[in-house]
């Protein structure tokens, strides 16, 4: 579903990535992690065409996201994504949030973005916070609602950057509640996060990260079992201790 | 020692009503001529096509360099002409009202254009992300999305300014154009009474702008919750 083959991307003299590549199949779960400024969030960011990236191909459903004339509007519009710091839309109410883009974007008649947008409502737990402003939400409130929001454009895939990192301790479970749901149903997941429980129980590989370099891409078990790199190692050593 | 003489004020009201309808009718439509192109120029000054935007500097950086009453006279005296050579008009033609309005607003999209950069400065990054990751366009992002929230964050800043414009329609009288204070002007010519009439004018101007300026100030405190 997507494929990531030999990506590049710098900064002026920083390299942010190089040479990445993975491939991620329908219905999979993957977790990026590593240290911070390795690249994680950027390499998903390639993926909806938000960074652009100088060299390599990424494929997503059959469409390079880097080649000139790709329609990215309609591309983004397929791939959900989930950002840090939420990025709801403050001037507007949850429920307006949650249709906007189905009208603009996807020409959804109001009627049935309304419908969609209060299904979806429903299913993060929050149907009765419609009408509010998202300024009016705990943080973990908010989240649910910006997942939903990606929901509402049906994508095929979702994209979450560190989607907890931002979020009080009481509040992460929530979250993650309703991504190990979104899992279960079968949905192709990138997640770059740091909460290695989620990654242990949801994800189906790992992708470890160290200085713009993928340096382990192993299944779950296997990566927490025995982590072939000695960075991996530092790192999941430095992260489970506590 | 000066005696005042108020006499000539009241029969002169419905007069300078029309005047203050003239001032308060070249204010609305500068205003919102103005933010409409304040609006288009500053993002315009934002976007990475260089042409664009330096474009959009020259332009506000002309417009703040130049005193307003000479570009109220470049457009009384020379825009005219123009318009009447080019449409092939009489020379009764009257455009001292359209030339004040269109002047107006060219030079305050200038100021506008400025409050209006800073507000889409403070809308975080991300929010743009979150709505091209949604599917919208650069244009829908900055539309839907982006300018709302300037214009909201601003709204104080873009009010002050549309109560300076109102006091600077007062230069309209260089047009011998009758607006409120051109208004005053006149009768007080007439009369004899200048200094009444233009302490009357003053304190009109006072009572309208501080009352205004004090709306903005409740409407600020809202915003900010």
């Amino acid at each position: 579903m997507i494929s990531i083959r030999d990506v590049h991307k710098s900064y002026g003299d920083f390299k942010v990535l190089s040479g990445c590549s993975t491939e991620v199949g329908k219905g999979e779960v993957i977790v990026v992690c590593g240290p911070s400024g390795s690249g994680k969030s950027t390499l998903i960011k390639c993926v909806n065409g938000l960074e652009p990236f100088e060299r390599g191909e990424i494929v997503v459903d059959g469409i390079s996201v880097g080649a000139r004339g790709t329609n990215l509007p309609k591309l983004r519009a397929r791939v959900g994504m989930v950002f840090q710091h939420f990025e709801l839309f403050p001037h507007m109410t949850v429920i307006d949030n949650l249709t906007i883009a189905q009208e603009k974007v996807l020409r959804r008649r109001r009627e049935e973005a309304r419908k969609k947008a209060l299904a979806l409502l429903d299913r993060v737990g929050l149907r009765e916070h419609a009408d509010k402003h998202p300024g009016q939400l705990s943080g973990g409130q908010q989240q649910r609602v910006a997942i939903a929001r990606s929901l509402a454009l049906d994508p095929i895939c979702m994209l979450f950057d560190e989607p907890t990192s931002a979020l009080d301790p009481e509040m992460i479970n929530e979250v993650l509640d309703v991504m190990v749901a979104l899992a279960r149903d079968g949905m192709t997941m990138i997640v770059v996060t740091h909460e290695m429980g989620f990654a242990r129980n949801v994800a189906h590989r790992i992708v470890f990260m160290d200085q713009g370099r993928i340096v382990e891409d192993a299944p779950t078990a296997e990566f927490f079992a025995s982590p072939r790199t000695d960075r991996a190692r530092q790192f999941l050593s430095k992260i489970l201790h506590h | 020692m000066y005696e005042f003489d108020w006499s000539s004020i009241p029969g002169a009201l419905p007069f300078l009503w029309q005047g203050m309808k003239l001032s308060l009718a070249i204010t609305a439509v500068a205003v919102a001529a103005g933010m409409v192109w304040g609006t288009v120029l500053a993002v315009l000054r934002l976007s990475p096509v260089a042409p664009l935007s330096f474009f959009a500097a020259s332009y506000v950086s002309l417009f703040r360099s130049v005193p307003l009453v000479m570009v109220l006279l470049w457009f009384f005296l020379i825009v005219p002409q123009l318009l009447r050579d080019l449409l092939h008009l009489s020379h009764a033609a009257d455009f001292r009202v359209a030339s004040a309005m269109v002047a107006f607003a060219l030079f305050e999209a200038a100021y506008y254009s400025e409050i209006m950069r800073a507000g889409i400065q403070s809308v975080s990054k991300g929010q743009r992300s979150a709505a091209l990751a949604l599917g919208m366009t650069p244009l829908q992002a900055m539309l839907l999305v982006v300018l709302p929230q300037a214009f909201r964050n601003m709204l104080p800043l873009l009010l002050t300014q549309a109560i300076i414009l109102f006091q600077d329609t007062s230069l309209v009288y260089v047009s011998t154009l009758a607006e409120f204070f051109g208004a005053a002007y006149l009768v007080g010519n007439r009369d004899g009474r200048l200094v009444e009439l233009l302490l009357f004018a003053s304190a009109v101007y006072f009572v309208l702008c501080s009352a205004a300026s004090g709306l903005v100030r409740v409407l600020r405190g809202r915003v900010a919750v």
